[in-house]
């Protein structure tokens, strides 16, 4: 038979049906929860901020390569994650044009420098969000009630340093995201649904999200507050949920190996605790993810899984 | 009972119920039809020619000899005449071989060489140059000279002598249909191996996705004290060597090393039932089972035909193809070579022509590594397929050997999985050539260096 569309390849010829699109596809759609909380408490300000955010996300990356003539490839939806991402991060009260600001630069500055997917070394959204808290400290600490009053509050965390323990919110609504707070980050009970869709989805190992979550539980119980301790209500409050799974399981800036994965979940779990019961802010989750993302390449070196058939040490010396 | 498994690996559709009803049907080549038998159809040295162009042959006639100690006979599938000697004929794997060329008389006129014998009075070493002189090598694909591998060492201790009837390549059924159709002939053949090694367990090790096969041989070894039934996960790749041993014995068989440096001897279904057949009937190996499927073929299913034949020829017989394929297979989807015609001779080691159609055979655009860390997840060697390609792409051919690039089985695990379709195992395969090339030159030049000092000294003198 002479069949000259015939195609020779090397093997293997069959691929599983997961893609970069499917997978941030599950990311997107374990957010909504989150989302939908997120603009039920916050109201029309927080769609609008969404909405820009994940469009200036797309629109930049787009630009970007156009400008580099690279391949377009706003379609893996990696962008519009990004996008998401940082609008969860930004508190319902902020002007317009901030999360613009935080968009481009962690599209343009934090991934596309550093060579686009999976080549940045820090995770975009985070490190959009920690430029904007560095040039708008008041902006992106302004909070205001859920609920269509919106006046400024403040964070149970802030309460909690402040030792105004009589100030806090009740646990039930810091489960819910009846609080102060960003966007996404408030509704704990929301962003536990979307972090077991991912686990289920095998989008994310456990690893990461429950380590971290853990480590901060089990240090905020033994440390405390001034003598008070409640690591419960700790979990429930601040970025912890969507920092945990959300933002440290970033496949591009999370080590590959089992090993690894349990030593930066360990890492960002204590410096967190750290920041937030001694540092000077009272939220530590961004802070700390970023600083176990600039560990990762580290921790992978030294964390290699064992071949199969290893030779014995001894052996390999001979 | 237990289902034995190994670490990590992946879960390929597995596309066995387009054939896996369907009973082997017997396929004969046609009269005056041309039968090409490529020398080299084994690993080892190429077999040497013993017939004449013009010479008439039997079936099951030898037409050429061992080349070596590594090396195994072939044998005429047909009866005819030898039309041919040495000509370059292009195998399954791609290379081209020296072939003998047989014009089939269609008579089928057995050869009277060929005679029934009673194995349980044989002793070791008629046992084993029975099995050479069947031209039996390992059929699961590698085509390892059998007598070789059933005699290690001395001093090697076998106490497992694993059948290999895990069949985990998706799409291929012809090892299942032999369990159900030639079972009484692989225990038999399992029963001669176990006389070489009568101090081994026999243990048939197949995959929970073919449990007609479990019970069909789990029936026919009960009685049998030293042969078991091991029932393992439908999982790729469980067929690999060391990887049934891991999950049927717990024992890893080191880097570098051989199965039998762990105890075991490992064969595939068809290498038992061929070596039942060249034992105890007398008869080498001739036929083949062939699973033809895929989307493109109009008839699929298991085909017993003629070593020797072509593809072409094959598929002529069962009605062609329905839709043009795209992409033809010698052998599963996950390792088999990929061909550009069907005019290619079947050898001993054919197991399957897979043709895909269009869609099937779509080859998707490779992205950037998001370092998802699903090939790390599923390496069944623990290797980091993400770090091995990105050290090819930088060219560091020294690294990709330290982070043991070399140990990979090429089972293809990592490019299945990866979600941004990258050619993992593609380029480390084309890198393990390279890099083991590298090192025979290396090795070589060594060798010659220090034979070159030797005779200088000795010419100092």
């Amino acid at each position: 038979m002479d069949n000259t569309n015939i195609t020779i390849s090397s093997t293997p010829h069959i691929r599983s049906g997961e893609s970069i699109q499917s997978i941030m596809r599950d990311v997107i759609i374990a957010l909504l929860p989150a989302t939908v909380m997120g603009i039920v408490y916050f109201r029309l300000q927080a769609l609008l901020l969404i909405v820009i955010s994940i469009a200036a996300a797309v629109i930049a990356e787009a630009l970007y390569q156009k400008g580099t003539k690279q391949k377009v490839t706003i379609s893996d939806l990696s962008a519009v994650v990004t996008g998401l991402l940082l609008a969860m991060n930004i508190p319902s009260s902020a002007p317009w044009w901030v999360p613009i600001v935080g968009s481009v630069f962690a599209i343009v500055i934090a991934k596309q420098l550093f060579g686009g997917l999976g080549q940045n070394f820090v995770n975009p959204a985070l490190a959009g969000r920690a430029f904007l808290l560095a040039s708008y400290p008041t902006i992106m600490t302004s909070w205001v009630t859920p609920g269509a009053d919106a006046v400024s509050t403040a964070t149970p965390l802030a309460l909690l340093k402040a030792g105004s323990f009589d100030q806090l919110p009740s646990l039930t609504d810091a489960f819910l995201g009846n609080i102060g707070g960003t966007i996404g980050e408030t509704c704990a009970l929301a962003l536990i649904i979307g972090g077991i869709y991912l686990i289920w989805r095998g989008v994310i190992s456990w690893r990461i999200p429950v380590i971290y979550i853990v480590t901060v539980f089990v240090l905020t119980a033994l440390i405390g507050r001034n003598g008070v301790r409640m690591p419960i209500y700790e979990l429930c409050t601040g970025g912890l949920m969507l920092g945990a799974f959300f933002m440290a399981t970033d496949y591009a800036t999370s080590p590959v190996t089992a090993k690894g994965q349990i030593i930066m979940a360990v890492g960002c779990g204590l410096l967190t605790t750290l920041i937030r019961i001694f540092g000077g802010y009272p939220e530590g989750v961004s802070y700390s993810i970023l600083i176990m993302n600039l560990c990762v390449p580290l921790i992978e070196r030294y964390t290699k899984p064992t071949i199969f058939g290893a030779l014995p040490k001894e052996a390999k010396k001979a | 009972m237990e289902t034995l498994t190994f670490k990590r690996g992946v879960h390929p559709p597995d596309g066995k119920a387009l054939t896996k009803d369907i009973p082997i049907k017997v396929i004969l080549p046609k009269e005056n039809s041309e039968l090409f038998f490529p020398m080299s159809q084994h690993i080892g040295a190429p077999a040497q020619p013993i017939v004449q162009v013009g010479d008439h042959v039997k079936v099951g006639q030898k037409i050429a000899e061992a080349g070596g100690f590594v090396s195994s006979p072939i044998f005429a599938s047909i009866s005819g005449e030898v039309v041919e000697v040495g000509r370059p004929v292009l195998t399954p794997g791609g290379a081209m071989s020296p072939s003998i060329v047989i014009k089939n008389d269609g008579l089928m006129t057995e050869y009277e060489g060929m005679a029934q014998r009673d194995y349980t009075t044989m002793t070791n070493e008629e046992i084993l140059a029975a099995i050479k002189e069947g031209g039996v090598v390992g059929l699961g694909g590698a085509g390892f000279p059998t007598q070789v591998k059933l005699a290690p060492p001395p001093g090697t201790k076998i106490d497992h002598v694993l059948v290999n009837a895990a069949e985990c390549e998706p799409y291929l059924t012809c090892d299942y249909r032999l369990m159900l159709e030639e079972t009484d002939k692989l225990v038999k053949g399992l029963q001669i191996v176990l006389k070489l090694h009568p101090e081994a367990k026999g243990v048939i090790g197949i995959e929970d996705n073919k449990p007609e096969a479990i019970a069909k041989l789990k029936e026919a070894c009960k009685d049998i004290p030293n042969i078991e039934v091991a029932t393992l996960k439908a999982k790729f790749p469980q067929g690999s060597e060391k990887h049934l041993i891991k999950a049927i014995t717990g024992r890893e068989v080191l880097s570098g090393a051989l199965p039998a440096s762990a105890g075991c001897i490992v064969d595939n279904v068809d290498t038992i039932i061929s070596i039942y057949n060249a034992v105890a009937l007398g008869r080498p190996i001739m036929r083949r089972v062939v699973t033809v499927t895929g989307g493109a073929p109009a008839n699929p299913g298991n085909y017993q035909i003629r070593i020797g034949m072509t593809f072409k020829d094959l598929m002529e017989q069962i009605g062609g193809f329905k839709v043009a394929p795209a992409k033809m297979i010698a052998g599963g989807p996950m390792m088999g070579p990929t061909m550009y015609t069907t005019d290619v001779a079947t050898v001993k080691t054919s197991s399957a022509l897979l043709c895909l159609t269009p869609e099937e055979a779509y080859i998707p655009e490779e992205s950037n590594c998001i370092r998802c860390g699903k090939c790390v997840d599923h390496c069944p060697m623990g290797l980091m397929p993400l770090e091995l390609n990105a050290l090819i792409l930088r060219g560091d051919g020294e690294g990709f050997v330290k982070n043991h690039g070399l140990d990979c089985i090429e089972c293809g695990s990592c490019s299945y999985i990866c979600p941004a379709k990258r050619q993992l195992a593609q380029s480390i395969r084309a890198t393990k050539k390279i890099e083991a090339g590298k090192k025979a030159a290396a090795a070589a030049a060594a060798r010659a260096k220090a034979e070159a000092e030797k005779k200088a000294a000795e010419a100092a003198k």
